[in-house]
């Protein structure tokens, strides 16, 4: 009776040892973390931003611009398509309706041969899913119409691509501390550590920063604000507190600022103005080369985000590669504007849905009082066995003493934050986790009552008890998992200081007491339990 | 072994009748449910449910929804809009606020005098609230700027703003997680037990949490996203008590065959006594040095929590285990598939 097997008592051993080593880091202050030998963890709990203090953005992409874009790229494949088929298949009225792209087939003999030549467009070469459906209405036209699935796995590839593009603006260096990470299909969550203010964040993040270089058509004033311009042209607003002025520019842009190789603040050399140098690839170098010369004496407008930044006269063909761009910049905006050129732009504007801002002395605050209450829910769980069970009370406490250790380390290891409501759950842990203890304790007390031998009563309290507790425990856990799916940052900490508490309070409750009590009993021989 | 003052909450066995007690315990129950129901749709009984929805508009579920939106006192997760806290070292002009507020962003803007932090802040805080949360615009930018004005010293500690559509996605997901975690229990006491014990539990959770929901509504206590874990946590506790309660339950049925039902059922709630007091007990005051020392962040869980484990403790002993008497239990056949019938005797 009473044998505890040897793997048990190691398991215990190393688990506890495993334990302190892991959990140690966040007892010792921050400084003396690195004289701590290699060979040991040093990872300390990682802190929820709203104990640290910080920003956390949520945005999503604008999925109706990524569609619009989608359809109008659709749309010009749908054109080249019938351009290319043999015999040629003429069409008119190339364009995109609400959540469709289109195109009118000129004689409706041809109809069928158009829906034959377009349907291949229908399906990704890569996947062979599918990507439209094509229908036809009794007015001649092809409507192709954009899969849902092929939308998610766009807007998915988006976020991906944002998430680089944001991280390359806000952290160029890759110094900080900033997290950024696609969340679901179309989402992206930016949390900054010890940022009070994230105006600089949503700044960064705000513009798509699309350079695009347009020609510039000439036309009145009055006749542009008649909306007399001519086809395949548009009008642009100026560009915030650049004093440029609206314009008529060519709709297709002659190239975009993907052709940027380098973009840096610097001041003109003649004025003293900050402007934006820039350096185009090689491409970009031909392309503006021929551009200028071909048009010298006309004027090309540089747009961000479809708005003008400047529109200078082409005065000589600009063959170098390189070139300045004035927009009445401070320092600030055009060291601003660099770092979103050299980050690229994104493939689709981002809105926040969800800001969070908490200063770090509001959770500093919540730690210490944090800090509190645990210790006041950790004393009055200790006398209340103590109380209650005496000497096996005594051992219900080490065992709980190494559960907290085991809970600090397990969260230290698998780098889980720690939040605001974690806390919560870590104090409702400590006094839910010797509800294991009680039901053995009682078992015990019940067994001994009906008159059976110490030995018998502790086996049989162990043994009996385990049942309850693996029932009662699995709830628990199911109540967290669920909280898990759902939660939200801060729910999400609590979830994981709950179901880590539930597990290795089991552990404890169950294998450590178990030891202790087999320990305890063959140096004492009692002839009685204590209970 | 009388080295040690052991001291016994209760006596060694005790012979509480609940059964008794169950039909007065239902009553009681079915008027709390009822009253809990009756101040979700009538905003803790101040509004005329009937006016609300005449007045709102859109679809009949739509309007029904706008009187459960008025039953609560909605935090800013699931209402929606920007919740700023301004501390100071001076006393903060609110006039003042609202008129930085009101330059700062069109629309609602309501200022709130809050208890300011008990240790470490400033003296002075007030909450200014934006019932629309703005797309990309400066509103925080701007009342930074003009903080000046409404006191010497003022800044921000606190920003919170979340859109309509986050606020309507984490209110329909805590629904969502609490009918799941509702779902998951009566699917895990079926499996584990019989569906007679399912009903029971299940009815016992429906009664905590309707109860739980019912204080925060009559009460105005904030609604937060903290709520709605504390309120899965109460189901997972209530839960583990009741199966505490059912796993001797089910024990007695085999041990003994000829006493009847209410006899065993009262016999299990005796015997697991002593471990429901012990362990409610430690929860509870834990809990409640957590309301005392947590700050206002943490002490809206901690009402809820402290209340459910009350509700819970009461529910397990009450409503769950009765239950099973209104449906009957099948004897003689052994639930759960355990073959072992008579329990060792004494050695």
């Amino acid at each position: 009776m009473l044998q505890v097997a040897r793997w048990r008592v190691i398991l215990v051993a190393v688990v506890t040892a495993m334990g302190i080593a892991f959990a140690f880091p966040n007892f010792v202050p921050e400084q003396m973390r690195a004289q701590i030998p290699s060979f040991l963890p040093k990872q300390a709990i990682n802190l929820g931003l709203d104990l640290r203090g910080g920003s956390q953005l949520l945005l999503e992409i604008d999925t109706a611009t990524l569609r619009r874009q989608q359809l109008d790229n659709f749309a010009d494949l749908m054109a080249q398509a019938l351009r290319d088929a043999e015999p040629r298949i003429r069409f008119t009225g190339r364009g995109v309706v609400s959540d469709a792209a289109r195109v009118r087939v000129t004689d409706p003999e041809q109809m069928d041969a158009a829906l034959r030549m377009l349907r291949p467009l229908g399906q990704s070469q890569a996947t062979g899913n599918d990507v439209a459906t094509f229908t036809q209405t009794p007015d001649g036209f092809i409507e192709a119409r954009l899969s849902e699935t092929y939308m998610r796995e766009l807007s998915r590839q988006a976020a991906q691509q944002s998430v680089e593009i944001i991280r390359r603006r806000i952290d160029p260096n890759g110094t900080s501390e900033v997290s950024i990470a696609r969340q679901g299909d179309s989402r992206i969550i930016v949390q900054a550590p010890g940022v009070a203010d994230p105006e600089m964040l949503k700044e960064r993040i705000g513009q798509t920063a699309l350079m695009t270089f347009h020609m510039v058509r000439e036309v009145s004033p009055e006749e542009s604000a008649a909306g007399q311009i001519p086809p395949g042209t548009m009008v642009v607003q100026p560009y915030p507190q650049s004093q440029g002025t609206p314009e008529v520019v060519e709709r297709r842009p002659r190239f975009t600022g993907e052709r940027l190789t380098r973009a840096n603040p610097s001041t003109d050399q003649q004025t003293g103005e900050f402007v934006l140098s820039f350096a185009l690839d090689r491409q970009g170098t031909t392309q503006f080369c021929r551009i200028t010369r071909e048009n010298t004496g006309q004027r090309f407008a540089i747009l961000l985000d479809n708005l003008v930044l400047t529109a200078p006269r082409i005065n000589e063909p600009i063959c170098g590669g390189t070139g300045q761009i004035s927009g009445n910049f401070t320092a600030e905006t055009a060291n601003n504007l660099a770092v979103m050129l050299r980050a690229g732009a994104l493939p689709a504007p981002l809105s926040v849905i969800d800001e969070r801002t908490v200063d770090a002395s509001l959770g500093a605050d919540a730690i210490e009082s944090g800090a509190k209450a645990s210790a006041i829910a950790g004393i009055v769980t200790f006398l209340f066995m103590v109380l209650a069970y005496g000497l096996l009370g005594i051992f219900a406490c080490v065992a709980l003493v190494v559960n907290f250790i085991l809970i600090i380390a397990a969260m230290s290891m698998i780098g889980a934050a720690l939040t605001l409501p974690g806390i919560a759950g870590l104090i409702l842990t400590i006094a839910m986790a010797v509800d294991a203890n009680v039901l053995i304790y009682e078992r015990m007390r019940e067994e001994a009552g009906a008159g059976r031998s110490p030995a018998l009563s502790i086996d049989a309290g162990f043994s009996r008890a385990m049942i309850t507790i693996i029932d009662a425990n699995l709830t628990t856990i199911l109540a967290a998992a669920i909280l898990f799916q759902f939660g939200a940052g801060p729910v999400r900490g609590f979830a994981w200081t709950l179901s880590i508490g539930v597990i290795t309070s089991v552990f404890t409750a169950v294998l450590v007491t178990q030891i202790l009590i087999a320990w305890w009993f063959r140096m004492a021989r009692p002839k009685t339990l204590p209970i | 072994m009388a080295w040690w003052p052991l001291i016994r909450l209760l006596p060694k066995k005790t012979n509480f009748t609940y059964v008794k007690f169950a039909g007065f315990a239902a009553f009681l129950s079915i008027a709390a449910v009822a009253a809990s129901l009756g101040s979700m749709f009538t905003g803790g009984f101040r509004d005329n449910p009937i006016e609300i929805y005449q007045n709102a508009s859109g679809s009949p579920l739509a309007r029904l929804g706008a009187i459960m939106e008025r039953g609560y006192n909605l935090g800013i997760d699931f209402r929606g809009g920007v919740s700023i806290l301004i501390e100071a070292p001076g006393p903060i002009d609110q006039e003042e606020l609202r008129a930085l507020g009101q330059r700062a962003q069109e629309g609602d803007v309501e200022v709130q005098g809050t208890t300011c932090r008990p240790v470490n802040g400033p003296p002075y805080c007030a909450i200014l609230n934006f019932e629309t949360a703005p797309d990309q615009a400066d509103t925080v930018e701007e009342i930074r700027d003009g903080l000046g004005v409404v006191a010497e010293g003022a800044r921000i500690a606190n920003v919170d703003s979340v859109s309509a559509k986050v606020s309507e996605e984490l209110f329909s997901g805590g629904l969502i997680a609490l009918g799941l975690a509702i779902l998951l229990m009566l699917v895990y006491i079926w499996f584990r037990f019989e569906w007679y014990f399912a009903l029971g539990g299940v009815l016992a959770l429906f009664h905590d949490v309707i109860l739980t929901l019912g204080v925060f509504s009559f009460f105005r206590i904030e609604f937060t996203l903290t709520i709605i874990a504390a309120l899965l946590t109460i189901v997972g506790y209530s839960m583990n008590d009741t199966v505490v309660v059912f796993d001797r339950l089910r024990e007695n049925l085999r041990k003994y065959k000829k006493m009847p039902l209410g006899e065993l059922v009262d016999l299990s709630l005796n015997e697991t006594l002593s471990r429901t007091i012990i362990t409610g007990c430690t929860a509870l005051f834990a809990l409640i040095g957590l309301l005392y020392l947590g700050g206002e962040a943490l002490s809206g869980f901690a009402i809820a929590m402290i209340f459910g484990i009350l509700i819970g403790t009461y529910s397990s002993l009450y409503v769950a285990a009765p239950a099973i008497l209104m449906w009957g239990v099948k004897r003689g056949r052994e639930g759960g598939g355990n073959t072992r019938e008579v329990p060792q005797t004494a050695g």
